[in-house]
């Protein structure tokens, strides 16, 4: 059994280097689909830092009347902590929004003379909040204005801005949703494409073979003895295209950064921090994972095209 | 050894290849089937392999019914059996020592086999010269010997060779003729087909005449009547 194994890889292999030119034709078509693949996961992944970013613009502040005391802000806090759709709750002090106020405006000496003139810290405490997903901010509000009161039964929040992000918010619980099952079905379609055209090729090959093939059965080899061979090629042709593909792709990561930066018009790397990095620092914490989908992608492409094409000519 | 049963072949156009043919091979016979192109020849070799199905009657191998065999048992009987083709069908990206290796490999003989038997066998056909070369380094006459070898070098039951003169020179088919009258003297089943009338008168032995897909003459001593 080890003797017949090793016949039918040495073959595969001879196969692959002497017909050269049509393997190399093969490892050019993979390549080409495997990079199309790799350009969907490079694809997804900026959209999905997109979104991410996207999200995180988003939230709620709640601004308290000033003379709500702490426990009564703390106890809606930990209220709205509780609940399974807020992601994070950050408290903000009346005199933390002070200081933060001085610290942004401290050059500006109009405005600090103005915060004197006022003479006591006009500034309420607030509860930032962000929910898992946009969608659930609607929620989150409804239920904040049902909390609108302290023990003792006194309005303490003045206002909630959910209002005036209503609409992003309710746009973003709309588009996201949208454009992940648009992007999936486009990357589906692609996936398709890259397949039937990898097929095809493999095909084309498998179809100057076809006299071989006729020639094996009649001297009497069995069918796994003809196929394997070429499924061996046909790996091997999924191997040189991922390795190529990932040459490819981490080129494109590597250098993409800068592209983008450019074509976007950004000057300053600070002005636009989600576009920094986001291909090479994906490739890069991802590799493995892309390593294995891309190789085992050309691998399986290869070796079940090559099984399937050479089917129709074991009919002798 | 082989028994043809009434035999028809009707291909799709209407055609009919072979017109209920009926004969029996005999173990170490040497048979020549003759006939002009288009008589049916081909198709009746293919019938024996079972490259072909007939449309009507049966084919025995033996007492098998070569068509009603499953892939394991077809592929056993096609390893008893040696065929050789006009064109060749050599494997354009193996050397002639692995066209004929392969052959072997097919069949489950061991490494040290194939490394003895393969250069012995190609210098029964006088190509011990042209071991590592591809088919295209090679001349017609050339390409059948290595063909003859790899059908021989199994040592089969029968061989078949379907007008394996046919694309070869006077001098090369004389020296391709003597090779399977050779093989036949070891006690090898032999059926060749022909329109060559030389090829017939050198042989001598047992002659099916074909005419349109019907056999019209079975003589036992060689005579080319058309």
């Amino acid at each position: 059994m080890f003797t017949y194994f090793k016949r039918i890889i040495r073959t595969g292999f001879i196969n692959f280097w002497r017909n050269g030119f049509l393997s190399f034709s093969a490892v050019i078509v993979i390549t080409l689909s495997l990079t199309v693949f790799g350009a969907l996961i490079f694809g997804s992944a900026f959209g999905r830092a997109l979104i991410k970013a996207v999200k995180n613009k988003v939230d709620i502040n709640v601004y308290f009347t000033l003379d709500t005391q702490e426990s009564d802000i703390f106890s809606l806090r930990k209220t709205i902590e509780a609940l399974p759709e807020v992601l994070k709750v950050e408290y903000i002090s009346r005199d933390q929004a002070l200081t933060d106020f001085k610290t942004k405006w401290q050059d500006n000496a109009l405005i600090m003379q103005g915060l004197d003139e006022i003479g006591s810290n006009p500034f309420p405490a607030v509860l930032n909040i962000k929910a898992k997903e946009p969608s659930q901010y609607a929620g989150i509000a409804t239920f904040l204005n049902g909390k609108n009161s302290s023990q003792n039964g006194t309005d303490i929040i003045d206002k909630i801005n959910y209002n005036q992000n209503k609409l992003i918010i309710d746009r973003l619980g709309r588009i996201i949703p949208a454009v992940e099952k648009t992007g999936s079905i486009i990357a589906i379609l692609f996936v398709i494409v890259a397949i039937v055209i990898v097929f095809n090729t493999v095909r084309l090959i498998i179809f100057t073979a076809k006299d071989e093939i006729s020639v094996m059965k009649l001297v009497g080899a069995s069918n796994i003895y003809i196929r394997g061979p070429f499924v061996i090629s046909g790996a091997m042709y999924g191997i040189f295209s991922g390795i190529l593909t990932l040459i490819i792709l981490g080129a494109f990561a590597f250098y993409s950064d800068a592209m983008i930066m450019k074509f976007a018009g950004i000057q300053n790397v600070n002005d636009f921090p989600i576009l920094t990095n986001v291909f090479s620092s994906y490739f890069l914490q991802n590799f493995g994972q892309i390593f294995g989908i891309i190789m085992g992608s050309g691998i399986i492409l290869g070796a079940i095209s090559s099984y399937m094409a050479v089917k129709r000519y074991l009919r002798v | 050894m082989i028994y043809f049963d009434k035999v028809s072949k009707i291909y799709p156009d209407e055609s009919m290849a072979l017109d209920k043919v009926s004969f029996t091979v005999e173990p170490a016979e040497f048979v020549t089937i003759v006939g002009h192109s288009g008589a049916g020849k081909t198709t009746l070799m293919k019938m024996i392999i079972a490259e072909d199905k007939p449309t009507y009657g049966s084919v025995f191998f033996e007492s098998a019914n070569v068509h009603k065999l499953g892939k394991g048992q077809m592929n056993k009987l096609r390893r008893r059996i040696g065929t050789v083709f006009q064109d060749f069908r050599l494997i354009a990206n193996k050397t002639a020592y692995e066209n004929i290796a392969f052959a072997m490999e097919a069949v489950g003989r061991t490494d040290s086999e194939i490394k003895s038997d393969v250069p012995h066998v190609l210098e029964l056909v006088d190509l011990g010269n042209k071991i590592w070369n591809f088919p295209h380094e090679l001349s017609g006459g050339e390409k059948q010997r290595v063909a003859i070898a790899r059908a021989i070098v199994t040592q089969p039951d029968i061989i078949m060779a379907d007008e394996p003169t046919g694309n070869l020179d006077p001098v090369n088919t004389l020296e391709i003729i003597k090779i399977f009258q050779k093989i036949h003297k070891l006690g090898t089943t032999v059926i060749l087909t022909t329109h060559d009338k030389s090829v017939v008168d050198e042989i001598g032995g047992r002659v099916i005449t074909m005419e349109k897909g019907k056999v019209i003459r079975d003589d036992k001593h060689g005579k080319y009547v058309l």
